[in-house]
């Protein structure tokens, strides 16, 4: 064998020993890779376990979104809606996928109805975001003509906004939503939970530029807010808001507001206030105007305190309708206060000072009582206390406890000086003298309907007073409206109504103030047998007549009229019906003679 | 040495061939065994690239155009006998030398490198050359002189292999030149180069990593160690290809996600996801399941080669054939340990998976030499 060969084979064996190794190390790598490899995947660690990265993985792609809540509907009693969620888009904007040429951003400002520099100010400002508002809440028709566009980085999506078909009218008792469909105002405020509902929410998949690329199914379902159905009724709502409008703009007051309970429930069945404003466009209202002035505004309620006081005079056993109260001479001193009636009434009964509103009457009689005794009637009645109606703001009102009365302090309480109620505190406690003492927590709820959500109340209430001096009470209201009454004004063609009249001066920084005041009528329809009561409280009126049978009494009248037809209570013929046809007889009768 | 004696030394082997009849694929050069696995990997690599393409079949499609055009490569290149190809040798060496001299004269950029020239429609990387030329000139080279090579030969050997190395890092592009180097000194490993000489450049490149870390390397690629070491240093930045692919990889788990349901790499957190991070696209959707089917099939293929090798007929063969195996391991290696966290980010894609027309020609053209040096007829005994 030459040396060659010999060479050959031996760098052969060489090789094949080189071999063997190098395929070992082969080998020994690949298996390091593999072990590297599934170490990443299927070994659980600490925080870089494959658990860890699919975490990891997850992360960044799999998001939830929040699928919103359809929100509750509030309606009236009669299940007229007054406030309801419609869907509308939100346009938004991706600024990192949009395109930034001039062309395009100034089609969009066109199409969203915005300046086009304001738009590119913004997509600057939110340069390298990933989200932007474009416009809220678009009609869906409208988004959708933007959205064909198929502009990039141009998405809309659905959301729910609140509409309120009754407007103005109801505002104050339904309130209003922000713009994320949250409670901010009145029922929407006070039932928030209740009517939001809870959103639902679904598993997506995104990508790196936060695009949906996958919609991974729902993780829990929306579910959508409860209903609510409120006591008031919106066609007496609406007649007492024109009403109430009529009047406050003809005696250029400065606001008003009115209340009428259901007397034998104690539900509101309407609730205005002047000023109002829209909740669909509150674009520019006053603050002032928010306020549901009938449950949050406090005001001394003057002479319309006067027949519960009566009622405590009554109880007291020591009077009856026709206790003679000797008034002359028309004027009385109390402390170093003169009171003073417009004029000398003489001897009267009680029910005519009532009917007169005799300041030195009613005097006599709480001087003649006990001290505290009337105090305890209007607390009894529900005023210095909360209604039970349950809405944000609501005032109690001021009732005074004291140890030691003085003379002028006892008389200004008897005719409503010296505490405050709102209007929704005087309708309870006329509603109690009309429910023939019977006192029912206020209720802006509809009661006793069939569906479980809805509160039962049906048989929730307390004698307070008898029902004897109660219908005393309601029979002296009633001759108010009569002859010689202050509120003859408040009469109704067809139903016998009852009430009492309240002018109290207004309060300002030095006192009260005696050209300003506040017209009050309280009272109820029928009077036979009530179904309602109003009150109207007008403040400020300023066109010259002022006095409480002249400005509210006639709200009372339209309003107790015409909620009475439309509750189909049975007409009955009243005194001023009898007047009249007496009328007519005569005008019929003259011609003969 | 007598005829008869080297007739009796050869016989066994000569009798064989005669006993059976020279078959279809050996007259068309094919290895059947190397051709499975490459289809295998090549049709499971068309599946992959679909979905780390994001579905564009227009990936798919150009990829396919490739690898049928590298299968005819393949196949012509099967044709040559070995002795061509080492006849040829200097020649592919040295053109690819000039070309390396062009490119950096008047190449083309991309990305900050400048590897490409442009030859009027088509672009071409001339690194490309020299993955074959450089196992070619050194096979060719040392089959023809005394194993183990002596000093003189190791020296010529070793300039052989540095003057090209040297020009792709000027480009820069370290990854290519450091493979390229490997393959011409894995042929001279296997012609048998002294432990002593091996053992010396070892502790030379331990001694220099600190001057290398030092003056040689460029910002980039020292960034691209330290982010290798801790990528959270910087997530969103230089860290954030490879904690994206460790995430696509790591959340893949036993079985994976399902094909084209990986979410890192069909929605954009991957990066380079069709071309050198595609194992992680795997990764997430066939999970550490369809890892082992594929470095199953690279094994099998690399099992291939070595075979090739170990039967090869001449020493230029087997040195080359042992060169271009190894080289397609270091390959898998190093794209595999790159995505997975193990290595530093080199731009190495996966062999005939990751997308890219030239390195796939290249590749099947080494397997085009393999075929050719395994279904080589025993000349010797039929001379």
């Amino acid at each position: 064998m030459s040396r060659a060969s010999r060479q050959k084979v031996q760098s052969m064996t060489i090789a094949r020993w080189r071999f063997a190794l190098a395929v070992l190390l082969l080998a020994v790598l690949m298996a390091a890779l593999l072990w590297h490899v599934a170490l990443l995947q299927v070994v659980p660690g600490e925080d870089k376990g494959f658990e860890f990265l699919q975490g990891q993985g997850d992360a960044r792609t799999v998001r939830t979104e929040i699928i919103p809540a359809h929100r509750g509907v509030i309606t009236d009693r009669n299940g007229e809606p007054l406030a309801v969620s419609t869907p509308v888009v939100s346009l938004w904007a991706n600024p990192s996928e949009l395109k930034s040429d001039a062309v395009e951003v100034a089609a969009l400002a066109e199409a969203l109805g915005v300046s086009e520099i304001g738009l590119r100010k913004k997509l600057k400002r939110y340069q390298g975001k990933e989200f932007v508002y474009l416009k809220r809440n678009m009609p869906p028709q409208k988004a959708e003509n933007i959205l064909a566009n198929r502009w990039a980085g141009v998405y809309g999506r659905t959301e729910y906004q609140r509409f309120y078909p009754a407007g103005e009218v109801t505002a104050h008792i339904v309130g209003f939503t922000n713009i994320d469909e949250r409670g901010q105002e009145g029922i929407e405020l006070a039932y928030n939970d209740w009517l939001m509902g809870h959103s639902g929410s679904k598993r997506v998949l995104k990508d790196l530029k936060g695009r949906v690329i996958k919609d991974d199914g729902q993780l829990k379902a929306p579910e959508a807010g409860k209903d609510i159905h409120l006591s008031i009724d919106l066609r007496l709502q609406y007649l007492a808001y024109r009403e109430l409008k009529q009047a406050v703009a003809e005696h250029q007051a400065s606001s008003g507001s009115l209340v009428m309970l259901d007397v034998k429930t104690g539900e509101v069945l309407a609730m205005v206030n002047q000023p109002s404003y829209n909740p669909n466009d509150r674009t520019g209202i006053k603050v002032s105007a928010l306020r549901n002035r009938a449950i949050t505004d406090q005001f001394e309620p003057g002479s319309t305190m006067k027949p519960l006081t009566v009622l405590a005079a009554l109880e007291s056993g020591r009077y009856h309708p026709h206790t003679m109260i000797d008034t002359s001479p028309g004027y009385i001193r109390v402390g170093k206060k003169t009171l003073l009636d417009p004029v000398n009434y003489g001897v009267i009964d009680l029910t005519k000072v009532i009917t007169k509103s005799s300041q030195v009457g009613i005097s006599k009689v709480a001087l003649d009582m006990e001290p505290d005794v009337v105090r305890n009637m209007f607390f009894r009645l529900g005023l210095g206390q909360g209604t039970g109606v349950g809405f944000p703001g609501e005032g109690v009102g001021v009732l005074p406890s004291r140890s030691r009365w003085t003379d002028i302090e006892r008389a200004n309480f008897a005719f409503g000086y010296g505490m405050s109620v709102t209007a929704l505190q005087l309708a309870q406690a006329y509603g109690v003298v009309a429910n023939y003492g019977v006192k029912k927590p206020v209720s802006l709820l509809r009661l006793g309907g069939d569906s479980k959500d809805e509160v039962q109340l049906d048989d929730l209430g307390e004698q307070v007073v008898t029902r004897k001096i109660s219908h005393e009470v309601v029979d002296m209201l009633k001759t108010v409206l009569g002859p010689g009454g202050t509120g003859r004004k408040a009469q109704i063609e067809a139903y016998p109504a009852a009430g009492k009249t309240g002018t109290v001066h207004k309060v300002g920084k030095e006192g009260y103030v005696y050209n300003r005041y506040r017209s009050v009528f309280a009272g109820m329809a029928p009077a036979n047998d009530p179904r309602v009561v109003i009150v109207v409280d007008i403040e400020d009126p300023s066109s010259g007549k002022y006095h409480g049978g002249e400005v509210a009494a006639p709200v009372f009248s339209k309003v107790a009229e015409g909620a009475l037809r439309l509750m189909h209570v049975p007409p009955e013929v009243t005194a001023a019906d009898k007047e009249k046809v007496a009328t007519e007889q005569r005008t019929i009768q003259e011609p003969l003679s | 040495m007598s005829r008869v004696s080297d007739f009796q030394r050869r016989m066994p082997e000569a009798s064989r061939d005669l006993r059976r009849p020279v078959g279809l694929w050996q007259r068309w050069h094919i290895d059947v065994p190397l051709l499975l696995g490459l289809l295998t990997l090549t049709i499971f690599g068309l599946i992959v690239l679909y979905s780390a393409s994001g579905e564009d079949f227009h990936y798919v499609q150009r990829q396919s155009v490739f690898m049928v055009l590298a299968y005819g490569v393949m196949f012509t290149t099967a044709q040559f006998r070995t002795h061509t190809m080492e006849f040829w040798a200097p020649w592919i060496y040295g053109l690819g030398v000039i070309l390396l001299v062009l490119v950096l004269v008047m190449g083309v950029g991309a990305k900050g490198a400048q590897r490409w020239l442009s030859l009027g429609v088509i672009r071409f990387q001339p690194s490309e050359v020299l993955k074959l030329g450089m196992p070619l000139i050194l096979s060719a080279y040392l089959a023809h002189r005394i194993l183990p090579p002596s000093f003189k030969h190791v020296f010529v050997a070793l300039i052989l292999i540095g003057l090209p190395a040297l020009l792709i890092m000027k480009q820069p592009d370290l990854g290519t030149s450091i493979l390229i180097a490997a393959s011409g000194l894995f042929v001279l490993f296997f012609a048998g180069l002294r432990w002593a000489y091996i053992m010396s450049a070892v502790g030379i490149v331990v001694a220099s990593a600190w001057p290398i870390w030092m003056f040689v390397l460029h910002g980039y690629q020292k960034q691209r160690i330290l982010t290798m070491l801790n990528p959270e240093a910087d997530k969103l930045g230089a860290g954030w290809n490879i904690i994206q692919s460790k995430t696509a990889i790591g959340s893949g788990g036993l079985y994976g996600k399902g094909w084209l349901n990986g979410t890192q790499s069909q929605l954009d957190f991957l990066p380079e996801s069709h071309t050198d991070f595609i194992i992680a696209v795997l990764a997430e959707e066939f999970g550490l399941v369809g890892v082992l089917v594929l470095l199953a099939l690279y094994a099998w293929i690399i099992g291939c080669g070595l075979r090739i090798a170990m039967n090869a007929q001449n020493t230029f063969g087997r040195l080359l054939a042992g060169s271009i195996t190894f080289t397609f391991f270091v390959y898998v290696f190093v794209n595999i340990g790159m995505v997975s966290g193990l290595l530093p980010v080199v731009g190495v894609p996966l062999p005939l998976v990751s997308h890219g027309g030239t390195s796939i020609v290249t590749l099947m053209m080494g397997f085009g030499i393999l075929m050719a040096i395994s279904t080589e007829r025993r000349r010797v005994g039929f001379g």
